[in-house]
């Protein structure tokens, strides 16, 4: 390891690591082709300290956490050592691997609500995880559980041992992994994605919660992330992985502040970025006022006045509002983001834009149609108007259809061009998304996810739509290809000139794309106004703690961003 | 208590199903060809005796006035005639069949002791065989005994019974001389010659259903295999036999039960072939004779009867439902 003198833990450096990883190799047999996930990595991780492995999808990250735990699929190969305390962990007998996991290793995954096994309860999993490493019985076991689940954080105990997985949320599952993973005081931590799945302030408080369990426990954690923000946040040291070769390792100081290796360097600078953070005097914050509308200027393409839209509820006479008296416009050929965090009512509005959701009370106008009243007909043409963009372009294209045929459907359904001048204009929509038209004839799954999303644009620009509605466009993409994609939204808005409803859960992304945002809580629209002004001096307190939770990719602005998190969060939890 | 309400609400609706499955059922007795009146008035049968028979039998009145009569019947019982030659057909009343002179109810119960042994038996093995040789074949993906097993239910599923009865008639009953070929013994009577006599019929019926539940089993432990949990309970330490056995085998037994009600339930409503091949006196061959003999009256009492068990036995699904999985409870 070639770490600076300088760092404090590096005085722990001279003990010897608690992890040490060293020319592990993995390799996968698919349809008889070698393919090498991981070659050659090694790097060291000692007590106490949080080690990020870092890159994007296909780097080899989390097969190198699965290696450690020797829970590679059987089609692996794996050479190389990964040293526990000093016990070799490769090729290491059964018996031994099951005393590691869960015993001295413990590990919490991406996705809370499907780790966790729907038909028992929490207690159940948690009281099975001690029972298999400590001869304990029923009702200490159950007694322990309940300990846990109080030292991670969670309110009534009890209850949520007695709950099943899909009665609790997102932020009391994964709190409820890593009381799991820590019932039998492991010496190590691997957390594979913990907060990649969680709204950001749900994902400040887990952070919060790990960094206060190594330091409590004295556990050394192997944190696996896409995040830079998340790497800076907690890490102490990071290596830095890009199709399975690890680029560069460095404490994450130096990592930040001077990257050596260019793979680095891209990566960072792929991080959208948020603004300062200036937190107005805490004050009585204004609620939005429906702005008067200049009768001079165009009417705007999207006009909601005090919609509601409400799901009929599990018991009879209770229906959840999601959207809750809402005013918005968006002008021709402007950018509004809505932002908010799950449950927050953001896509709900962008489906009742669409007419895809009948309204409860309010008016829903598009581009001179009103949507509840509309005929089917008049639904019909509207939509011609509109493009829709998806989270994730591996669903929303149909496996079975070709990349030119999934583009030039809407043609065919609303114009009467000639298939050679169809094929004609989906060759210039894929040129317009920056796509080779040689791909016409691929299907979805030949692509990589930010291809499929460049053919999602295209198809929804295939008519010149007046509005485009991108709900989460770019969440399930890579911080570089997000980058891309987001360049490739702001041209073609600027070319085409359509409005845009930009549905986003990011607040830096927002930052980079959109004139106005509109911040969402709770199905209201708490907040509204240019970008510059909300994101920069946010009045309500809600997008205050929304801006101090999204972590940046600067270790000592994320120190501020952090304390200041902790007060607006003491002050209104 | 919420139990109660579910169990109450499903019954309401139970109750609803059998009406519509009844009139449907009624109805296409009605459209039929074949008059039960004039199979019983004799030869000759004059006009006279005719009317007289069809008057006995209930079968003057209007369609609509015979099916209330039927229902009725089934909650309070119904007389047939009048005087020293009335018939009387206690509730619940599935209808009387004027051939055979015995309330179809009475027929039906006098079967049932076969068919239910017949249908529990087998369910029970091939639950056992198919679940087992799904888990196995899941988890030993691509071996010797995964491809043996799959090759296996391949020839189940596409063998009809009837075949795989009467070779096995050949084989275990002439050749081997092992079991009894036909016929059946009240457990009451003799548990030993009970037991020998379904063993053939067990096994026959096990071996075809087998076989598609080794398939379903194998292909939901495959995909509950991949799931996040199982690597969740993997990484927590657990040995692999609980991974599966407690894991992944209350997750696969979610979409096996659904199936295994409508299965258990058609089967208990008999074994047509089955019975047929093995000459068991079940309800199958009690709807098989009665078709035969257009004896109409039994038809749609058996019918009907089948359709409830069916009923009865997705009921029971929807409440295991309840208890192995927890998301459908609310």
């Amino acid at each position: 390891m070639t770490v600076s003198s300088t760092e404090p833990h590096l005085t722990k450096a001279t003990r010897s690591p608690l992890l040490a990883v060293a020319g592990l190799a993995v390799s996968f047999e698919v349809d008889g082709e070698t393919h090498q996930a991981v070659h050659d990595a090694s790097f060291e991780l000692h007590r106490g300290q949080v080690l990020a492995l870092v890159g994007e999808s296909g780097s080899g990250k989390s097969v190198t956490a699965m290696a450690t735990l020797g829970l590679l699929p059987a089609t692996a190969r794996v050479s190389g050592s990964i040293t526990l305390a000093g016990t070799e962990l490769i090729g290491a007998e059964p018996r031994l691997l099951r005393e590691v996991r869960g015993g001295r290793i413990g590990t919490i995954f991406q996705e809370p609500m499907t780790a966790l096994n729907p038909v028992f309860t929490i207690g159940d999993q948690i009281a099975e995880a001690i029972r298999a490493h400590r001869p304990v019985r029923r009702a200490a076991a159950a007694a322990q559980v309940l300990e846990l689940l109080g030292t991670v954080g969670l309110d009534d105990p009890s209850r949520v041992a007695r709950s099943y997985p899909h009665e609790l949320s997102g932020g009391q599952l994964q709190r409820a992994m890593i009381s799991m993973a820590i019932s039998c005081d492991p010496v190590l931590l691997i957390a594979d994605e913990p907060t990649t799945a969680l709204d950001v302030t749900v994902q400040a408080g887990i952070l919060d919660l790990l960094r206060d369990l190594r330091k409590r426990l004295d556990m050394a954690v192997l944190l696996i992330t896409h995040d830079m923000g998340v790497v800076a946040d907690v890490a102490d040291t990071v290596v830095v992985l890009r199709d399975g070769q690890i680029v560069e390792q460095a404490t994450a100081a130096q990592l930040f502040s001077a990257p050596r290796h260019e793979y680095t360097r891209t990566l960072l600078h792929a991080v959208p970025r948020l603004p300062e953070l200036r937190l107005a005097e805490p004050g009585t914050p204004q609620p939005p006022e429906p702005q008067p509308l200049d009768p001079t200027l165009p009417p705007p393409v999207v006009q909601l006045r005090n919609v509601v839209v409400e799901y009929p509820g599990r018991r009879r006479g209770h229906p959840v509002r999601a959207v809750d008296d809402v005013c918005l416009h968006i002008d021709q050929g402007e950018m509004v983001a809505l932002v908010g965090e799950s449950g927050s009512g953001k896509s709900t509005i962008g489906r009742a834009l669409a007419g895809l959701l009948p309204t409860t009370s309010g008016t829903v106008t598009v581009a001179g149609v009103e949507v509840g009243r509309a005929t089917r007909r008049e639904l019909r043409n509207f939509r011609s108007q509109l493009g829709i963009v998806f989270q994730d372009p591996a669903s929303s294209l149909n496996p079975r259809r070709t990349v030119g045929a999934s583009i030039a459907e809407p043609l065919s359904l609303h114009t009467d061009l000639s298939p050679d001048a169809q094929r004609r204009r989906v060759d210039e929509l894929l040129e317009a998304v920056e796509l080779p038209s040689r791909l016409h004839d691929r299907h979805p799954h030949e692509m990589s996810g930010g291809q499929r999303q460049r053919v999602a644009i295209a198809r929804a620009i295939a008519l010149n739509p007046a509005l485009l509605i991108a709900d989460e466009p770019t969440s399930a993409l890579d911080v570089s290809v997000q980058a891309r994609i987001l360049d490739l939204l702001l041209a073609l808005q600027r070319q085409i000139g359509f409005s845009c409803l930009f549905i986003s859960h990011d607040l830096a992304v927002v930052e980079q794309l959109a004139d106005r945002v509109a911040v969402l809580h709770r199905g209201r629209v708490v907040e509204e106004g240019p970008v510059q002004t909300v994101l920069r001096a946010p009045r309500h307190p809600y997008t205050a703690r929304l801006l101090a939770a999204a972590p940046v990719a600067d270790p000592t602005r994320q120190a501020l961003r952090r304390e200041a998190w902790r007060q607006l969060t003491l002050a209104s939890p | 208590m919420r139990l109660l309400r579910l169990i109450s609400g499903r019954l309401l609706s139970m109750v609803g199903t059998l009406l519509v499955i009844s009139l449907i059922t009624y109805l296409v007795f009605v459209l039929l060809p074949g008059d039960p009146a004039q199979l019983s008035c004799g030869r000759p049968c004059t006009p006279q005796r005719l009317a007289e028979a069809r008057a006995f039998m209930g079968y003057d009145q209007p369609w609509w006035q015979q099916y209330l009569a039927f229902l009725g019947g089934l909650f309070a019982g119904r007389t047939f005639g009048s005087g020293a030659a009335a018939v009387h057909c206690a509730a619940p009343c599935f209808g009387y069949s004027f051939q055979l002179n015995e309330s179809v109810t009475q027929l039906i119960v006098n079967r049932i002791p076969v068919t239910f042994s017949i249908a529990i038996g087998a369910a029970v093995l091939w639950l056992i065989l198919g679940v087992g040789a799904g888990v196995v074949s899941a988890v030993r993906r691509g071996s010797a005994m995964d491809r043996a097993a799959m090759t296996f239910s391949t020839v189940g599923v596409s063998a009809p019974s009837y075949l795989l009865g009467l070779l096995g008639i050949l084989l275990f009953g002439f050749t081997l001389n092992m079991v009894p070929v036909n016929g059946y013994v009240a457990l009451t009577e003799d548990p030993v010659g009970w037991l020998w006599h379904l063993v053939l019929p067990w096994c026959v019926l096990a071996l075809i259903h087998a076989a598609i539940y080794a398939r379903l089993t194998r292909g939901q432990m495959l995909e509950v295999l991949g799931e996040d949990y199982i690597r969740t309970a993997r990484a927590k330490g657990l040995r692999e036999r609980k991974v599966v056995g407690r894991h992944a085998l209350r997750n696969v037994l979610i979409p096996v039960i659904t199936v295994f009600g409508i299965d258990l339930g058609s089967l208990l409503g008999g074994a047509v072939i089955t019975e047929r091949v093995f000459s068991m006196p079940g309800l199958g061959a009690l709807l098989l004779d009665a078709v035969g003999n257009v004896d109409l009256p039994l038809i749609v009492g058996v019918t009907l009867f089948s359709a409830f068990l069916i009923i009865l036995a997705n009921f029971l699904v929807d409440l295991i439902y309840n208890v192995v999985d927890p998301r459908v409870a609310r």
